[in-house]
């Protein structure tokens, strides 16, 4: 995908007229909502523990530098290795070195959001490894060469029918079923011969323990239990504002995390990875690495307004209460993390030159915000990118790409008419007039009228009818 | 204020007097749903004073990233509403922009305590019939049935819930039946709708399919923009429901 083809509009345009796609998705994110408000019904419980997951992410963002630093004297302790990469590139160049030294040719995957930032898949391809997906959204994602619709649910945009064609085009030993509980366990058939025979395990990091040096990572299938803890070596791989401060802090936030993207109170699984292999211990890796990466979030972290963004634990609920996201799917924003909070992270991480877009690929309606776990304020800090879309500045990079001198002159205009009286009262008096001749064919009309009635501007303003009713005017 | 986006509103006294903000939508579009607004509040023995200076809270530039421009006419609107009364709103989306936003739009700028001062007065129109005013309404009009749609920004800026479908429920011979996805917003979103054409109409296409599943002859809304798109959408696809304002809505039952 090159950069000048990111257009959501055109996206998600496209996904506008698959009708199975957006019946799917209306399906699925429906089930969501109402799981997850089960889980959610006592309003003062989900206020409690929700100020509480909020407060541990403040605490935890606003001593970052100091955290990272005790997370890696604590990893360094338990000998797990701990690699820092400002890029995506510095992160990939540190992930295949490991691969290289120990002479692998297969990698076997758990899921891991950041690992789909860094594009790594299509990296060790390119470097003559195997690098196959374990988590069953994954895994049906990768079979399908595309990219997960939902960060936690990857293969969400897809029904079973079409995943049972998929399974019989591109596995060998596949008979066609739709049976589920039949297409489960095809493919965890071809993933145990590739789990045992994996050279390096790589997973994401839902949370990392600085005061212990943990690592903790959520997960229903087992897959990553096996991807970290069969291969000899396991590679995980996190974002730098995943740390918390303390082993008391990770049940409330798993508590949240779980119950906002699943509406499980729990997952299968619950790993804490603490250290490789000791002595004397029968499984477990050799090798335990530790990649953190910054991509742009150290520029995030300078900002304070900015900041709020890496309190996100990754649940998606935000997703799975988005009109836009259930209309046009995870797909439409081309990027690994979709949806709204996709649509404030991604134009901070790669520019608002590149995802410029994404901030107005919102209605503002808040549903987000109102289901966020931990408080994120996403609706102001898209208004914010907006606002830095069209006016030069540092905080983001490519601030003021956006800048049309067009649209900057209409609110120019619309400015100067409606803060002064006379202005607005004869602009207004005369869009009653004549506001109703406009013909439907001009350009924002148009587009309005392809579903709607055209609006109707009333005869005598609220203005001009207030005065003649005699309404006092001080 | 908080994040999770209601804010508190300290309980006042019934005024003397009362500011209507009339909405730029309103005063082009639905003039109809403000005067009817006045006149609820007049029927409670209010005075109601409408400022002829006043124009717009500056949300539409303020969203589109110009806060510049929506400063300036946020600026032009605080010398029409001095003093303390109240400043009622018929509709939480600008209700909203001035309680909630404004705060943040004067930050820094030497006119801040004013404007912070003027936003802690505002009150959108139904909160204000229901928590002040305390109305009791009584229906005149024949048998309906009616459903309502939940701004955005009134339910999650303003946190109006209950207030209207609690005005709603005092008419006797009104039926409300809610939708199914009531809180789900309509697709307007101000400049959304001519930005994302698309997207917009299959968001209000599922907001019809939802109003007529309810077998409704009306959807009631306390807000322009989403009156303006819903309505837009029903009247485009010649649907036999009408989309009306609740201030007109409440008028036209109560009054005889």
């Amino acid at each position: 995908m090159g950069e000048t083809s990111i257009n959501f509009a055109k996206a998600s345009s496209a996904a506008l007229q698959d009708q199975q796609l957006r019946g799917n998705f209306r399906r699925a994110m429906d089930g969501l909502m109402s799981k997850r408000a089960v889980q959610f019904a006592d309003t003062a419980e989900w206020n409690g523990v929700r100020t509480l997951g909020a407060s541990v992410r403040l605490r935890a963002l606003s001593k970052l530098p100091e955290l990272l630093e005790k997370l890696e004297a604590n990893c360094t302790k338990n000998g797990i290795q701990v690699h820092w990469a400002s890029t995506i590139d510095e992160a990939n160049a540190i992930v295949l070195s490991i691969m290289q030294r120990v002479n692998a040719k297969l990698v076997v995957k758990g899921k891991s959001m950041v690992s789909e930032e860094m594009h790594l898949n299509a990296f060790l391809e390119k470097h003559g490894i195997e690098s196959l997906e374990s988590d069953l959204g994954e895994y049906i994602v990768q079979l399908d060469e595309a990219m997960p619709s939902h960060i936690i649910m990857p293969a969400i945009h897809m029904n079973t029918k079409q995943i049972a064609h998929l399974f019989k085009q591109k596995i060998k030993e596949a008979e066609y079923t739709e049976d589920v509980a039949q297409l489960t366990d095809l493919a965890r058939r071809v993933l145990r011969k590739k789990f045992a025979t994996a050279d390096v395990g790589i997973s994401g990091v839902n949370m990392a323990v600085a005061e212990t040096g943990t690592l903790c990572l959520v997960e229903n299938e087992g897959n990553g239990r096996m991807s970290t803890t069969v291969p000899p070596v396991h590679i995980a791989v996190m974002g730098l504002e995943k740390v918390v401060e303390k082993l008391e802090d990770v049940p409330p936030v798993i508590s949240l995390l779980t119950r906002s993207a699943t509406a499980q109170p729990i997952t299968t699984y619950v790993n804490m990875i603490s250290s490789p292999r000791k002595e004397g211990e029968k499984d477990g890796p050799n090798e335990i690495h530790l990649v953190i990466l910054d991509n742009g979030r150290s520029g995030i972290y300078a900002d304070e307004e900015l900041r709020n963004t890496l309190r996100c634990i990754r649940c998606g609920a935000c997703m799975n209460h988005c009109p836009v996201y259930t209309k046009v799917g995870g797909h439409a924003y081309q990027a690994p993390y979709p949806g709204p909070i996709g649509s404030i992270l991604m134009p901070q991480v790669e520019g608002l030159e590149k995802r410029g877009e994404l901030p107005h690929a919102c209605t503002m309606c808040n549903a987000c915000v109102e289901i966020c776990p931990v408080k994120i304020p996403i609706v102001e800090i898209m208004g914010r990118l907006r606002s830095e879309a069209v006016h030069p500045g540092d905080a983001v990079r490519g601030a003021g790409s956006h800048a049309s001198k067009a649209e900057a002159m209409v609110w120019k205009g619309w400015s100067m008419t409606y803060a002064s009286p006379l202005a607005y009262q004869f602009a207004t008096a005369l869009l009653a007039k004549l506001g109703n001749a406009a013909p439907t064919s001009l350009p924002l009309l148009k587009e309005w009228t392809n579903v709607r009635a055209k609006p109707r501007f009333a005869n005598r303003t609220l203005h001009a009818l207030a005065r003649e009713k005699g309404i006092p005017d001080v | 204020m908080t994040h999770d986006g209601t804010i508190s509103r300290p309980e006042i006294e019934r005024p003397e007097s009362v500011y209507f903000f009339g909405t730029c939508l309103v005063d082009l579009f639905y003039p109809e749903a403000g005067m009817a607004g006045m006149e609820l509040l007049k029927r409670q023995g209010v005075r109601v004073v409408f400022p002829q200076g006043q124009s717009c809270c500056g949300q539409p530039a303020y969203n589109s990233g110009y806060r510049e421009e929506a400063l300036k006419v946020a600026r032009a609107q605080l010398d029409y509403f001095p003093g303390d009364w109240p400043i009622v709103v018929p509709s939480g989306s600008c209700a909203g922009m001035m309680s909630k936003h404004w705060p943040d739009l004067f930050k820094g700028e030497p006119d801040e305590a004013r404007a912070r001062q003027v936003a802690s007065r505002v009150w959108e129109l139904t909160q204000f019939l229901v928590q002040v005013l305390k109305v009791k309404f009584e229906d005149q009009g024949p048998p309906v049935k009616i459903t309502w749609h939940a701004s955005c920004h009134a339910q999650r800026e303003m946190g109006v819930t209950d207030e209207p479908k609690a005005l709603l429920r005092q008419l006797a011979n009104v039926e409300l039946v809610e939708l199914q996805r009531e809180k789900e917003c309509c697709g307007f979103g101000g400049t959304f709708a001519v930005r994302h054409p698309e997207i917009s109409a299959a968001m209000v296409g599922d907001k019809v399919a939802d109003i007529e599943n309810t077998g409704a002859k009306a959807v009631v809304s306390g807000d322009c923009g989403c009156l303006m798109n819903i309505s837009g959408a029903l009247e485009g696809g010649k649907k036999p429901v009408r989309g009306v304002h609740i201030a007109q809505f409440l008028k036209e039952r109560t009054h005889g």
